[in-house]
């Protein structure tokens, strides 16, 4: 049903990202993405607004929720928080990514013998 | 259940708050961008580039709470009114086949819904069951249409040791004059033992039932009011019950009324009254009774044959018919009850010509589909530009065939629409022409179920419709290039088989449907040529009188009042000649008939020989209804007043009896051996009695003023037949001022005598045809449509591929081909067609129309003068509807069409 947008990423890895960040802290989603960024040193290259229908979807599947709030340039925004629910299921989705990481590695990885 | 709640109800905030958060997004990421010092409006495009395309990750956020399926097919709606909206001609006419198609489906379900499958008004009726019997071993009786019917002795046996009837009785209906109120009247009289109203279960309006004693032989007389008579005749008025009104000169009781729209089983009455047997006088003949009753709850139908069945030896054992006579001569009978429920009585024969009706309305809402079928292909032939468009923008041919199929079903849903519109009228126009004898007439309406049923078909047909386009041009093998404009390439044939099929499907059902009016025609026709017994009925005006004793005592007054009722009507100017009679042929009044004994035969009294028609005449009666005089003459009033034994009969009977009409003359029977010999002066033709596709049945013609009849017991008093139906043979028949002087005529010899069931022979005629003219004219109209829908199909296919061949046609005219060519080609296309679906439609007809033979009459179901002329007169018209776009092929200028290129 939903269209997956892939740009540089495979599908569910921004949304892991975001599960991820928000574990931290919550944030609004300006501050999500520029930590998202800074924190991969931009290496990778996510449109800004793909966020938000990211976050849409986790806001419909109830991983995470929203409230909206005041940011520290005093603007009105929605702070999104991680679930329960989403804290169980980024452990569940890393888990999953490092052993296909590891897959990936190994098969990638110059040949032992 | 949150999110669909939400996404149900919270749509619009959630994508408000998506939009307000993404501006704010743009805004917080220009203000930080100015601050690193950049310029504004380089910020502020910075930021969106940053951002991506602003409209689609929207668009994508808010895609995420959208029920898709449901939003998509709302979009196929709009887009479908769109669609049709910019093509009114062709939504137009496909909105009035559709509309007219599910009309006449309509119409034709709500009376075979009203008529056929709801049950009848009273409480819990399929208990409710009519005591139909028959008896095989009675000569004679197998004429008579109502099997054997009840004696009131039959009634008492079985009421008193039944043990699968809750409540049992017995009814029979009649007329009766109701005086003192204002002008002399003649109401309509259902009389019932106890048990019956049990039985029925309805409530009195009013007041109480007739009860038990009410039936009393020597107790009091009392009666029970219709609805309708109560409000025409008392305005309703309650005190009206406990207080005496005037019936047959003899003040009644009302006791109570029954509520508005209670019918008594099928028929419409003013009045009930009560049987008053004296069950000690009650003999075991007498077989005039309808009986009914209803099953114990958990009694089935078979069990109450055989209750019945154990309870005619009781019967027989319980009465009999007068001292030295064998009770047990009524088992050569072979009296076998054949219990029916009741609704089955109440349709009677009807419910075939409906089912025939329904049927044939279906297979004319399938040449209509056929049709909108043609209309959609050739539609989406010239939209295959847009479709290509479509897919090559991305949209997956599931979503095409969804969006062509929502707008096909809802063209079929809008025509329904107009269709149950047309439905309404045409159910008030077959209330108002049906046939009078159609039962549960009041009944008929278009109700929820109806309703239901339009819908129903309205969404199937345009399934039906929809579906063959849809998958021929959407479906997922064709890959449809944008560059292919229709113009330059030539039509596969693969594309025209779909149409050409249609074509033939529409011609065979054509045929079929005429080949079913063909043969009512023929039907029709059969039964004008039937010798009825009385000639020219437009000119024969009946009427019935009923003289009650307590107004005339004497028999003999009786009669001669009614022949100086004869004297002043044929004085009345332009009148040939007046009689009176029993009744007239298919009045259906209920015959009087018992056996006859020869002068000079010897009779085995465990016999009982065959039962014929027994009719009372007055002088002059069969030179005025027309019936000839076979051999002998008619009788004279001297004769009549003199009682002299004089008898004439049927010629079927004197044919019988004694081999030839003029044989019978001079011969001598009797009904009892009590009774002086009669001697048969005259034999009167065959007549119909019972209707027009019945046999005519032997009858007996006693004089109106004779011994009484039907009673065994000495001594034998004179009897005057009192209720009979006068017949006046003139040119003024049925008209207003004729009718004013016969009444007044009547009233001159005695006022208080009301005239009822005032028509003409013509009238009576057409009732008794009224089940064949229905059929005739529902057929005729479910042809006409469906050889209008053929034909336009078959012309619109036609022209269209005559379009699509422009170019070839001017081709082959440029490359010297002739125009009588051309024409030959175009025409032996569509007659191929025609062909194919005559075929077809002739196996099939021969299959159908059996369906219909108990309709039939003087015609067989596979007619082949009927079948012929239809297959011919079709190929005709069909070849006239392609001569027209054929000779549109010839007209192609070559030059024209090869410019095209």
């Amino acid at each position: 049903m939903s269209k997956e947008k892939q740009r540089d990423l495979f599908p569910g890895a921004l949304e892991m990202m975001i599960l991820r960040t928000l574990k931290r802290q919550p944030l609004h989603g300006y501050a999500l993405v520029q930590h998202i960024k800074r924190n991969s040193d931009d290496l990778l290259q996510i449109e800004e607004g793909s966020l938000y229908p990211a976050l849409q979807r986790l806001l419909k599947e109830e991983l995470v929720k929203a409230e909206w709030g005041v940011s520290s340039t005093n603007r009105r925004v929605r702070i999104y928080k991680l679930t329960a629910a989403g804290a169980k299921h980024l452990e569940r989705e890393v888990s999953r990514f490092e052993r296909m990481l590891e897959g990936i590695t190994r098969v990638l990885s110059p040949e032992e013998s | 259940m949150s999110w669909l709640r939400r996404s149900l109800f919270s749509r619009r905030k959630i994508y408000g708050e998506l939009s307000e958060e993404i501006h704010a997004h743009i805004e917080e990421k220009t203000e930080q961008l100015m601050a690193d010092g950049m310029p504004k409006k380089e910020a502020e495009a910075a930021a969106r580039r940053e951002f991506g395309n602003l409209t689609l990750m929207e668009e994508d956020g808010r895609d995420v709470w959208r029920w898709l399926s449901l939003e998509n097919f709302l979009m196929d709606v709009r887009y479908g009114l769109r669609m049709l909206r910019s093509n009114p001609v062709f939504t137009v006419v496909g909105l009035l086949t559709i509309a007219i198609g599910i009309g006449a489906n309509a119409a034709v379900f709500s009376v075979v819904n009203s008529v056929l499958l709801r049950p009848l008004n009273y409480p819990t009726s399929q208990e409710l069951v009519f005591l139909h019997q028959v008896a095989p071993g009675a000569a004679g009786l197998a004429d008579f249409q109502n099997g054997l019917l009840l004696s009131p002795s039959m009634y008492f046996a079985y009421s008193e040791n039944n043990r699968t009837f809750s409540s049992i009785g017995v009814w029979d209906t009649g007329a009766a004059s109701v005086t003192g109120v204002a002008e002399p009247e003649q109401v309509r009289v259902v009389t019932v033992s106890n048990g019956v109203l049990e039985a029925l279960r309805v409530a009195p309006e009013a007041g109480r039932w007739l009860s038990a004693e009410d039936q009393e032989p020597r107790g009091p007389s009392r009666v029970m009011l219709s609805y309708g008579y109560w409000q025409r005749r008392f305005a309703g008025d309650r005190t009206m019950i406990g207080k005496n009104i005037q019936v047959d000169s003899q003040p009644l009781q009302i006791v109570g009324v029954m509520p508005k729209g209670f019918r008594f089983v099928d028929t419409d009455f003013d009045l009930i009254e009560a049987f008053k047997f004296d069950r000690a006088q009650q003999i075991l003949a007498g077989f005039g009774l309808h009986g009914i009753a209803r099953l114990k709850p958990g009694a089935t139908i078979a069990q109450a044959n055989a209750d019945i069945t154990r309870m005619l030896p009781i019967w027989m054992d319980s009465f009999s018919n007068g001292p030295g006579t064998n009770p047990h001569i009524y088992e050569t009978w072979k009296i076998t009850p054949m219990i029916r429920p009741l609704k089955a009585e109440v349709i009677g024969n009807v419910s075939e010509v409906l089912w025939v009706v329904m049927g044939t309305i279906g297979l004319v809402m399938l040449i209509a589909c056929a049709n909108v079928t043609n209309l959609l292909l050739v539609r989406v032939e010239s939209r295959q530009q847009e479709l290509a468009v479509r897919a090559a923008l991305g949209a997956g041919w599931q979503r095409i065939v969804s969006g062509l199929l929502v707008e096909s079903v809802m063209l079929g849903v809008m025509g329904g629409m107009i269709g149950v519109g047309l439905a309404y009228a045409g159910v008030r126009a077959l209330v108002a022409f049906g046939p009078a004898n159609l039962p549960r007439l009041s009944e008929i309406a278009i109700g929820g179920r109806t309703l239901i049923f339009a819908f129903a078909i309205s969404v199937l047909s345009g399934l039906l419709f929809g579906l063959i386009p849809a998958f021929k041009y959407a479906g997922p093998r064709t890959t449809l290039e944008l560059r292919s404009g229709g113009r330059t390439i030539s039509v596969s044939r693969e594309r025209h088989r779909a149409r050409n099929l249609l074509v033939v499907g529409q011609v065979a059902m054509a045929l079929v449907l005429l080949v079913s009016a063909g043969l009512m025609i023929r039907t029709f026709a059969a039964l004008r040529t039937v010798d009825l017994g009385f000639t020219d009925a437009l000119h024969l005006q009946v009427m019935r009188i009923s003289i009650p004793d307590l107004l005339i005592a004497k028999p003999e007054q009786v009669t001669r009042t009614q022949q100086a009722i004869l004297d002043k009507l044929s004085a009345i100017p332009g009148v040939k000649s007046a009689a009176f009679a029993s009744e007239m042929p298919m009045e259906g009044f209920g015959a009087g008939w018992d056996c006859i004994f020869l002068e000079g035969v010897k009779y085995d009294p465990d016999v009982i020989p065959p039962l014929r028609y027994f009719k009372d005449v007055s002088p002059g009666f069969f030179q005025t209804s027309g019936a000839r005089l076979v051999a002998g003459r008619e009788m004279t009033w001297t004769e009549v007043y003199g009682a002299r034994p004089v008898v004439l009969v049927s010629e079927n009977l004197a044919r019988e009896l004694w081999g030839t009409p003029r044989a019978a003359v001079g011969k001598r029977i009797r009904e009892f051996d009590s009774r002086p010999w009669s001697e048969v002066i005259g034999v009167v033709q065959d007549v119909r009695e019972n209707g027009v596709q019945e046999i005519a049945p032997e009858t007996v013609y006693w004089p109106t003023l004779m011994g009484m009849k039907y009673q065994l017991e000495a001594p034998v008093s004179l009897d005057a037949q009192r209720s009979v139906t006068f017949v006046i043979r003139s040119d003024r028949a049925g008209s207003a001022s004729f009718l004013n002087e016969v009444r007044q005529a009547v009233w001159s010899v005695n006022s208080s005598l009301p005239l009822a069931s005032v028509r003409t022979m013509e009238d009576v005629y057409a009732k008794s045809v009224a089940r064949t003219s229905f059929t005739l004219v529902m057929l005729g109209i479910a042809g006409a449509m469906a050889l209008a829908l053929g034909i336009i199909g078959i012309y619109g296919v036609i022209s269209f591929i005559v379009s699509q061949r422009r170019r070839e046609i001017g081709i082959r005219l440029a490359l010297g081909a002739q125009r009588r060519d051309v024409l030959e080609m175009v025409l032996s296309q569509g007659a191929k067609m025609t062909l194919a679906g005559v075929a077809i439609g002739i196996v099939a007809a021969l299959a159908l129309t059996r369906l219909m033979a108990g309709l039939l009459f003087g015609v067989t179901a596979y007619d082949p003068l009927t079948l012929g002329t239809v297959a011919v007169v079709l190929m005709i018209i069909a070849l006239l509807a392609c001569y027209i776009p054929a000779r549109r092929a010839t007209k192609v200028d070559p030059m024209v069409a090869l410019r095209y290129e």
